[in-house]
C-alpha cells in the first residue's frame, strides 16, 4: 500500500488560541461578588415567550436567545407561587376559632407597623392575631420554606428524585436529640438545640464517613482522582446506616421511658402548636443563611443536571458544590426540625409538583419550591388546626393526606418523561 | 498544544495507560485509534482531568497539575461519547452550560454569554432548537448540539471521544465535516478517538494507535493504517485497500465465508 493522504493538507491553521489563556484568569477572583438578580431584564423574544402556554412546546423563531424562555418561566413561576402564599397568610392570619373580623385582623397587624395610622382594637383581637396566629403562620412559612427548599437542594445535588431533607440523618438525629432532652425531664426550651444538634451532627457523622468510603472505593476500583467525586451513592448509604443506628437509639431511649411516651410521639409527629416570636427569631438566622446559599447555587445545580462527570469537565468543583449545597440545606431542615417536629412529605412533594408544572430547571425549582412550600405548610396548618377544631390533627398528617393525593394527580396528568431530579 | 511524558493511569492493578507518551501540536487534528479496552477513552479522560494519572501533561505549555477546574475548562472542551441530556433542558440553556468556566461563582449568564450561545447555535444550524427540550432532538442535532456546547467554553483544545459512534454514515462524514470546519474557524486543537479507522485516516492529520494502554504506533494515516500493524491489534482479517481516488479503506475479511458458501443458505444448520 501506498502513502498517499489525498484532500488534506496536514496542519493547516496556526497555533492562534482563540481563549484568554490561563495567565489571564488567574486574575480574576473565583468568588465574585454576588450581583445575580434571577429575573435580569428579559429581552423582547423573553417577551414573546411569556404570553406562550408553559404546557405546550415552544416553537422559537430564530431570533431567540438562550435563556429567554427560561428567564420568563422563572418569573411566571415566582409570581405564581407568591400569590397563593400571600393568600395562604392572609387566610392563616383570618381563619381560627375565635371570631376575629377581618377589619380587626387588619387593625392588629397594622399597628405593629411604624407610622400606622390611628386605629383602635380589642386587646383580645390584637393578642390573638399577634401573639398565637401571625407567629404560627411565619413559623410555618419558614418551615415550609426550608423543608421544600432542602428537599430540591438534596435532589439536585444527589440527583436522585427521592431525596428529601431527612436523607442523610437529620431526622434521626433530631429524634434521638429531642427525645434525650424530654426523658431527661430538662426544660423544654432545650428541645430545639438538642434536635438542632442532633440534626447537625447526624449529617456530619453520614457525611465523613460516606465521603471517606466513597474516596477508598473510588482509588482502588477505578482510579478516580481528586477532579472526580467521591461516589454520592456511598454518601447516602451511609445517610441510611447512620439514621438506622441513631433511630435505634431513640427507640430504646423512648422505650424504657414510657411514662414520656406521649410528649415524644407529639414532637415526632410535628407540628406548629407551640409557635411563637421567639421561635421565629430563633430559626431565622438559619434559614436566612440557608436560603440566600442554596438560591445562590441554582445555576450550578443546573449544570449538575448533565451528571457529576460533564459538570466537572466543564469546570465546576463538584465535590464542594456538593458539600456547601448539604451544608446550607441541612442548616435550614435542622432549624426547621428544631421547631416543628419531623414533618414529612413536604420535602420531596412540593419540588416535584413545582418540577412536573414549571420545568425542571433549578432557577425556577430552588426558589418555587421555598415559596410554594411555605403556601402549603401554612395551609396544612389551617387544615391541622380547623378540621378537628378545638383539637388538632398533626401537620403531618394533612401533609400526607391532601399532599399524597395531590402529587399523584400531577404525576399522572405530566405529559414529559424524565429528568425527575 | 497538548503533550504528555510517561502518563500512567492504574485501576486499582490494571494498568490502563502505560508510558504514554505523544504530543499534538497547535492546529493539529490527531486521531486516537485502537481495538476496544485499549485505553483511548482514558488517556481522553486523563488528559481532561477526570481520572488521577501519574507522569506530566503539558496543555498550552503549561503542567496540567495545579490548573483548577475552571482552568482546565477554559483550557480543554471534552466532548464525552455518551453525554447526558437532560430531557426537559432546552437547546440553549444546554449549550449555556458550555459558559459555566466563564461564569463566576455566584453570577447568572450575561448578554454576553446569550450572545456567544446564540451565535453558535446559529452557526450549527440549530436556532430552531433554542426554545425546544432536548427530548425532541434528533441524533444529530444532539450531536451538534454537544459540540455547540464544548465550543462555547472556548477552550482552544478539543478532545472528543467517539464523536459519531450513534450517526449513521452521511450523518458521521458531516459531524467529521463540522468539526474539521470548526476547527479551522477557531483555531483548535483536536484529539479525538474515532472507531471508524476509515474516517480516522481520512480526517485526522496523525493518527495514535494505542494497544494494551501503551502507543504502539503513531505517525501520519498512511504510516499507522497499515495490513501488518493492524492485523496485529485489531484482528487477522483487517486489510487496508486503497481506493482508486488514492484514499485508504479499512475493511476487516471473514475468515468463515468460503466456509460458509457451501452450505446451503435457507435451511440454517443447528
Amino acid at each position: 500500500m501506498k502513502a498517499v493522504a489525498p484532500g488534506r493538507p496536514p496542519g493547516a491553521d496556526g497555533p492562534g488560541s482563540p481563549a484568554p489563556g490561563p495567565g489571564a484568569e488567574a486574575a480574576e477572583p473565583e468568588f465574585a461578588p454576588a450581583s445575580d438578580l434571577p429575573a435580569a431584564p428579559a429581552g423582547p423574544a423573553a417577551a414573546d415567550r411569556a404570553t406562550e402556554s408553559g404546557r405546550s412546546v415552544p416553537t422559537s423563531g430564530p431570533q431567540s436567545r438562550p435563556g429567554a424562555i427560561s428567564r420568563a418561566r422563572v418569573g411566571r413561576a415566582i409570581i405564581v407561587a407568591t400569590a397563593l402564599l400571600v393568600i395562604a397568610v392572609i387566610a392563616g392570619v383570618a381563619i381560627g376559632p375565635a371570631q376575629v373580623p377581618l377589619g380587626a385582623v387588619a387593625d392588629a397587624v397594622l399597628i405593629h407597623l411604624p407610622w400606622h395610622p390611628v386605629v383602635s382594637v380589642s386587646a383580645i383581637d390584637a393578642a390573638i392575631i399577634w401573639q398565637i396566629r401571625l407567629p404560627r403562620v411565619v413559623l410555618g412559612a419558614l418551615v415550609g420554606a426550608m423543608l421544600a427548599g432542602g428537599g430540591a437542594a438534596y435532589q439536585g445535588v444527589f440527583r436522585n428524585p427521592l431525596a428529601d431533607p431527612y436523607l442523610l440523618g437529620v431526622a434521626a438525629g433530631a429524634g434521638l436529640g429531642a427525645t434525650t432532652v424530654i426523658i431527661s425531664g430538662a426544660s423544654p426550651a432545650l428541645l430545639p438545640p438538642a434536635a438542632f444538634i442532633g440534626a447537625i451532627g447526624a449529617v456530619a457523622l453520614t457525611y465523613s464517613l460516606g465521603a471517606g468510603a466513597g474516596r477508598r472505593g473510588n482509588e482502588a476500583s477505578q482510579g478516580a482522582g481528586p477532579r472526580t467525586t467521591a461516589g454520592t451513592a456511598s454518601i447516602l448509604l451511609a445517610g441510611v446506616a447512620v439514621a438506622a443506628l441513631l433511630t435505634a437509639g431513640q427507640t430504646y431511649l423512648q422505650q424504657s421511658h414510657a411514662q414520656s411516651l406521649q410528649s415524644i410521639y407529639g414532637w415526632i409527629l410535628g407540628g406548629l402548636s407551640g409557635a411563637d416570636w421567639s421561635q421565629v427569631q430563633l430559626i431565622i438566622p438559619y434559614v436566612l443563611v440557608s436560603a440566600v446559599a442554596l438560591l445562590a447555587h441554582r445555576r450550578l445545580l443546573d449544570v449538575l443536571r448533565v451528571g457529576e462527570t460533564e459538570a466537572g469537565s466543564l469546570g465546576v468543583n463538584v465535590a464542594r458544590l456538593r458539600l456547601i449545597v448539604v451544608i446550607a440545606a441541612t442548616l435550614g431542615a435542622a432549624a426547621a426540625v428544631a421547631v416543628s417536629g419531623l414533618i414529612g412529605f413536604v420535602g420531596i412533594i412540593v419540588p416535584h409538583a413545582i418540577r412536573l408544572t414549571a420545568g425542571p430547571s433549578y432557577r425556577v425549582v430552588l426558589p418555587v419550591s421555598m415559596i410554594g412550600g411555605a403556601a402549603f405548610l401554612v395551609l396544612a396548618d389551617i387544615a391541622a388546626r380547623t378540621v378537628q377544631a378545638p383539637a388538632e390533627v398533626p401537620i403531618g398528617v394533612i401533609t400526607a393526606a391532601v399532599g399524597a393525593p395531590f402529587f399523584l394527580f400531577v404525576l399522572r396528568s405530566r405529559r414529559t418523561s424524565g429528568d425527575v431530579a | 498544544m497538548i503533550s504528555t511524558a510517561d502518563l500512567r493511569v492504574t485501576f486499582g492493578t490494571a494498568v490502563a495507560l502505560d508510558s504514554v507518551s505523544l504530543s499534538v501540536a497547535a492546529g493539529e487534528w490527531v486521531g486516537l485509534i485502537g481495538p476496544n479496552g485499549a485505553g483511548k477513552t482514558t488517556l481522553l479522560r486523563a488528559l481532561a482531568g477526570m481520572v488521577r494519572s501519574k507522569g506530566t501533561v503539558w496543555l498550552g505549555g503549561r503542567t496540567s497539575g495545579g490548573l483548577t477546574h475552571r482552568q482546565l475548562a477554559r483550557l480543554i472542551a471534552y466532548v464525552p461519547q455518551q453525554p447526558q441530556l437532560p430531557p426537559e433542558m432546552t437547546g440553549g440553556d444546554y449549550v449555556l452550560l458550555g459558559r459555566t468556566p466563564h461564569i463566576g461563582y455566584f453570577q447568572v449568564e450575561s448578554e454576553a454569554d446569550r450572545r456567544i450561545c446564540a451565535n453558535l447555535l446559529d452557526r450549527m444550524a440549530l436556532s430552531h432548537m433554542a426554545g425546544r427540550p432536548l427530548r425532541t432532538m434528533s441524533g444529530g442535532e444532539a450531536q451538534r448540539l454537544v459540540l455547540a456546547r464544548a465550543l462555547a467554553q472556548e477552550a482552544p483544545i478539543l478532545l472528543l471521544d467517539e464523536p459519531t459512534s450513534a450517526l449513521d454514515l452521511g450523518r458521521r462524514v458531516d459531524a467529521l465535516e463540522l468539526v474539521d470546519e470548526l476547527r479551522l474557524e477557531h483555531s483548535l486543537t483536536v484529539l479525538s478517538a474515532i472507531h471508524d479507522l476509515t474516517l480516522a485516516g481520512q480526517f485526522a492529520d496523525r493518527l495514535v494507535l494505542l494497544a494494551n494502554g501503551r502507543v504502539a504506533a503513531s505517525g501520519e494515516p498512511a504510516a499507522v493504517l497499515r495490513d501488518d500493524l493492524l492485523s496485529t491489534h485489531f484482528g487477522a482479517g483487517v486489510e487496508v485497500l486503497m481506493t482508486d481516488g488514492g484514499e485508504l479503506a479499512v475493511i476487516s475479511r471473514r475468515p468463515s465465508r468460503d466456509r460458509l458458501a457451501g452450505q446451503p443458505a435457507d435451511h440454517p444448520t443447528g
